[in-house]
């Protein structure tokens, strides 16, 4: 693979810029607020976790946490279940209709949250969903729906019609071959798809906050009440930040081998 | 244009340190002929790949030299060796013409664009590119992008060798057979030392005058296409080349005689007395061996099933444990299961631990 | 590929459309409903036609004035920030190790600002960059250059663009980084044996191989910078003044913070039309480039 004069200097500066603000953040959540404000050190000189241990032990801080997983997952499931006949009627068959409904598809992917934001307040009030896990779910569907089916239709693309044709020769069901023959041949594909859904879902915030007032209340709407009237309380805040990297750390680590791929949309 | 020369080329991709029996290339010393048209042929993993690889510089060797004309070129890049490659898939410049494609390699060197127009004209005219000088490459057939490939190599005047590695695995099969035809005219007219490494045995014994066996990373024979088929050095030889391959059976041999399953065939050499540990096994082509109906003077053969290939027919037997495959000779009805086979001394030939034993006349 | 035509086919993509249409199209009409009304409050409508788009589309009104300066300032933002994501996230592809354990390290570290909250993005840099307790602040004022990005314009920028650079580079390049992948070693090879340059390999394969990541990383980056709202609102709240207000927080502003339904559904709409033109553009630019490759040869 070619590769350029002083790459290894670009790459490691490069991570640094990432990394830098990052460990900020780390380094201040571990610090007591005394220490924060008066003085400027790189390191915790006096360090606690006493950040941490009140977000563990009020609860207002760590159902936002389960709140905001609660709603990712249940929007993820749904966006892969749907997601996956489609991606396969849209890679295997043309029909009335396909390409304007493909651009339809990916064009409310690009619809901005903030148009949506008052209308979703007021649809799901009308039903009944306010204030659930559900609305919010369903509210990322309209992003995460086209991804998914975009990126699926790449993965289903890239398996050979033969297999279906066999398959269905084989006296195979379409459920069938579905479920036993198509999943298990695009695995990484969903692993993939699922890996932009989880993503895309956890980091909006928009929505999530519009949709929610107290009893789904997701943990990046949490973050903002921690201006007390004493001012910031800079080290609660840096700990509830640290504390929203480590599931999207963790499922990275998990997809790790299969970023690359999982980038190329499934067309490399 | 270039003699080649390998002087105890091995590679091993895990270093030099790496025990011998892992080399993906074991030590080598050859010579190419300048202007000579060779087929590395062998099945998938036995090393050829890892020795056009050596000779085009894209892998350095881990032990030995390769010279061409007489001057080592071991530590030199690819791109000072002076060498063209076809790949496996073809290779273009996916924004470019066909006309720039092929102008690439002259204007990274410098050269004057006159110059460059000129040689792009007449390679195009060689290759029957000329009509497509001004289209996208990309969007030209498989067969017309490794002429292309070619092309890229041809253009530049001052080219050793070019090295062709499978180049027509993506080619349609009618294709395949025009291409090779093209590739032999271009071989006549151009004078150029080519090298062409295939696992398809037609390629190799159609495309070139020197055929090199590679088994295991080995070189184990490199002949005419004739020399491969009547005289295989290897038993590996005889049974990769030739369809169906030499029947290759255990046997005792003794002067000039060959003992299998009790019965007594004669040889046309005498042998001596061969090493008592060696494995001892005698090879002949089906060609050379005739069914006939039994008889006591005969080895007997049972027959498992007849393959018409029109114009010949082989008929599958078994003797002993070992199964043979002989010549149905034309007009001869097969009365039952049982069968004679009759050898033709000549073409019998004895081998120890795989390898050719020459007998003495 | 040929495909088979197939209307049944329409079943298994049901589901989908009546997902995205329940989240897409009833919320639509709401906001086209309220684009036409005027509201005095208490649930009270009255019909106001196109009065609102007529305004919003004059620059003489209040209004108007704020959704071109929204507008104006959200397309320098967007192209900033193309400009500097796009050829930087290249560069950090092309600088990425070939093998070995760092690539892992590489990408989970490339990946890991994708998946902060966006909220808690601007936090981080609102710590990061502040000047009493911000390792970048504290240290931009020590070296004597007078840095407050909750009073300078400029200051204001920079922070949020630096904020973007941070957050969305990886993406490109982790785009670039798939694209790059799937060139076949034999490209290399063969450019090394046509004597190319390092550049001219730049050129001739690896950016034209490139290209279709390329184009998608363009789109959603545009797409995603014009639809900003929650990085800079934390960070600067939209100010100094109105200086980081972008469209999306300019339309929370009227519709959520003063309640202005109609204004900020009419709003809405032509900020949803811009986004539907350029969406079109970039598909109908993508599918172009699709057909003129069609078939993949062989295994590659």
């Amino acid at each position: 693979m070619g590769t350029i004069p002083g790459r290894r200097l670009i790459i490691s500066l490069f991570l640094i810029f990432l990394l830098l603000p990052i460990y900020w953040l780390i380094n201040m959540s571990f610090k007591t607020n005394s220490e924060i404000v008066s003085t400027m050190t790189l390191w915790p000189h006096q360090p606690t976790i006493e950040n941490y241990m009140r977000i563990f032990t009020d609860e207002s801080w760590y159902s936002g946490y389960i709140n905001s997983l609660k709603y990712v997952i249940i929007n993820t499931v749904i966006s892969i279940s749907v997601a996956l006949p489609a991606a396969y009627a849209f890679s295997r068959y043309r029909f009335l209709g396909d390409k304007h409904l493909f651009f339809w598809l990916l064009s409310n992917r690009m619809a901005p949250a903030a148009v949506f934001a008052l209308p979703f307040f007021n649809l799901y009030s009308a039903i009944g969903l306010f204030d659930t896990p559900w609305a919010v779910a369903l509210a990322h569907c309209i992003f995460n729906v086209p991804l998914a089916v975009w990126i699926l239709e790449g993965f289903v693309s890239s398996v050979p019609r033969e297999i279906d044709e066999t398959a269905f020769l084989d006296g195979y069901s379409f459920p069938r071959f579905f479920i036993k023959i198509l999943v298990p041949l695009i695995a990484s594909g969903i692993g993939v798809a699922a890996f932009f859904c989880f993503m895309f879902s956890w980091v909006e915030l928009l929505l999530a906050r519009t949709l929610t007032s107290v009893y789904a209340k997701p943990i990046s709407a949490v973050m903002t009440r921690t201006v007390s009237a004493a001012g910031m309380d800079w080290g609660l805040l840096a700990a509830a930040g640290a504390l929203t990297i480590i599931p999207g750390a963790l499922v990275i680590w998990f997809v790790r081998n299969y970023i690359a791929r999982g980038f190329a949309l499934g067309r490399v | 244009m270039a003699r080649i020369d390998l002087v105890d080329l091995a590679h091993s991709y895990s270093g030099n340190d790496a025990p011998p029996e892992s080399f993906a290339l074991k030590p080598v010393t050859m010579t190419w002929r300048q202007g000579g048209a060779y087929a590395l042929l062998g099945p998938s993993g036995c090393g050829k790949t890892t020795l056009l690889n050596l000779i085009s510089g894209i892998v350095t060797p881990s032990r030995g030299q390769i010279l061409f004309d007489g001057k080592d070129i071991t530590p030199l890049s690819t791109q000072k060796r002076n060498i063209a490659q076809v790949f496996q898939f073809p290779v273009i410049y996916d924004t470019m013409t066909v006309g720039e494609n092929l102008a690439f390699p002259l204007k990274n060197r410098g050269v004057p664009k006159a110059e460059i127009s000129a040689r792009v004209k007449r390679i195009a005219e060689l290759l029957d590119l000329a009509p497509y000088l001004n289209r996208k490459a990309t969007r030209l057939t498989a067969d017309a992008k490794q002429k292309i490939s070619l092309g890229r190599g041809l253009v530049r005047s001052d080219v050793a060798a070019i090295l062709f590695d499978e180049p027509l695995t993506v080619i349609d099969p009618e294709l395949k057979w025009q291409l090779r035809s093209k590739l032999k005219a271009l071989h006549r007219e151009l004078d150029l030392t080519m090298i062409y490494v295939t696992h398809d045995q037609t390629e190799a014994l159609t495309f070139a005058d020197t055929v090199v066996v590679m088994h295991d990373g080995r070189v184990v024979q490199s002949g005419s296409p004739a020399e491969l088929f009547d005289k295989p050095a290897h038993t590996f030889v005889g049974y990769f080349i030739g369809s169906p391959g030499m029947n290759i059976v255990p046997a005792h041999v003794d002067g000039r005689e060959a003992r299998i399953d009790g019965h007594t065939i004669g040889l046309h050499r005498n042998y001596g007395v061969l090493p008592a540990d060696a494995k001892i096994e005698i090879g002949v082509r089906p060609e050379f061996v005739d069914i006939a109906p039994p008889a006591s003077g005969l080895l007997a053969a049972t027959i498992e099933r007849i393959d018409d290939l029109g114009r010949i027919r082989f008929a599958r037997v078994r003797v002993g444990d070992s199964k043979f495959a002989a010549r149905v000779p034309p007009g001869f009805s097969v009365p039952d299961n049982m069968a004679g086979l009759v050898f033709d001394p000549a073409h019998v030939h004895v081998y120890a631990d795989s390898l050719l034993v020459e007998g003495v006349a | 590929m040929d495909k088979t035509v197939n209307q049944k086919a329409w079943f298994l993509v049901l589901p989908v459309f009546l997902v995205v249409a329940f989240s897409a199209i009833i919320p639509l009409m709401t906001v086209v409903n309220y684009s036409m009304q005027d509201t005095f409050g208490n649930n009270q409508f009255f019909w106001n036609g196109v009065g609102w788009f007529k305004e919003l589309l004059d620059p003489s009104t209040d209004l108007g004035e704020r959704f071109f300066a929204s507008l104006w300032r959200n397309l320098i933002f967007s192209a900033i920030i193309l400009a500097i994501e796009i050829p930087l996230g290249i560069v950090v592809a092309l600088s990425m190790p070939r093998e070995g354990w760092t690539v892992a390290v590489c990408l989970v570290i490339l990946a890991l600002p994708l998946l902060i909250p966006f909220n808690v993005v601007g936090t981080i840099w609102q710590i990061f960059g502040r000047p009493d307790i911000g390792l970048l602040g504290y240290t931009l004022n020590s070296l004597g250059i007078n840095y407050n990005y909750v009073s300078n314009e400029f200051d204001a920028w920079a922070t949020v663009i630096v904020m973007d650079v941070w957050h969305w580079t990886s993406l490109v390049a982790l785009l670039c980084y798939a694209g790059l992948k799937s060139i076949p070693d034999a490209y290399y090879q063969a450019a090394q044996i046509d004597g190319a340059s390092r550049w001219a390999v730049f050129r001739a394969i690896q950016l034209p191989k490139m290209n279709r990541v390329l184009l998608i990383a363009v789109l959603l980056r545009f797409m995603d910078s014009f639809m900003i709202y929650t990085e800079p609102f934390v960070v600067t709240g939209g100010g100094p003044g109105n200086s980081t207000t972008f469209i999306s927080i300019e339309l929370v502003k009227i519709a959520l913070g003063q309640f202005d339904l109609g204004k900020a559904a009419a709003l809405s709409l032509v900020y949803n039309l811009i986004i539907l033109i350029v969406c079109w553009v970039f598909y109908t630019v993508m599918t172009n480039a699709g057909a003129e490759r069609p078939q993949k040869e062989g295994a590659v």
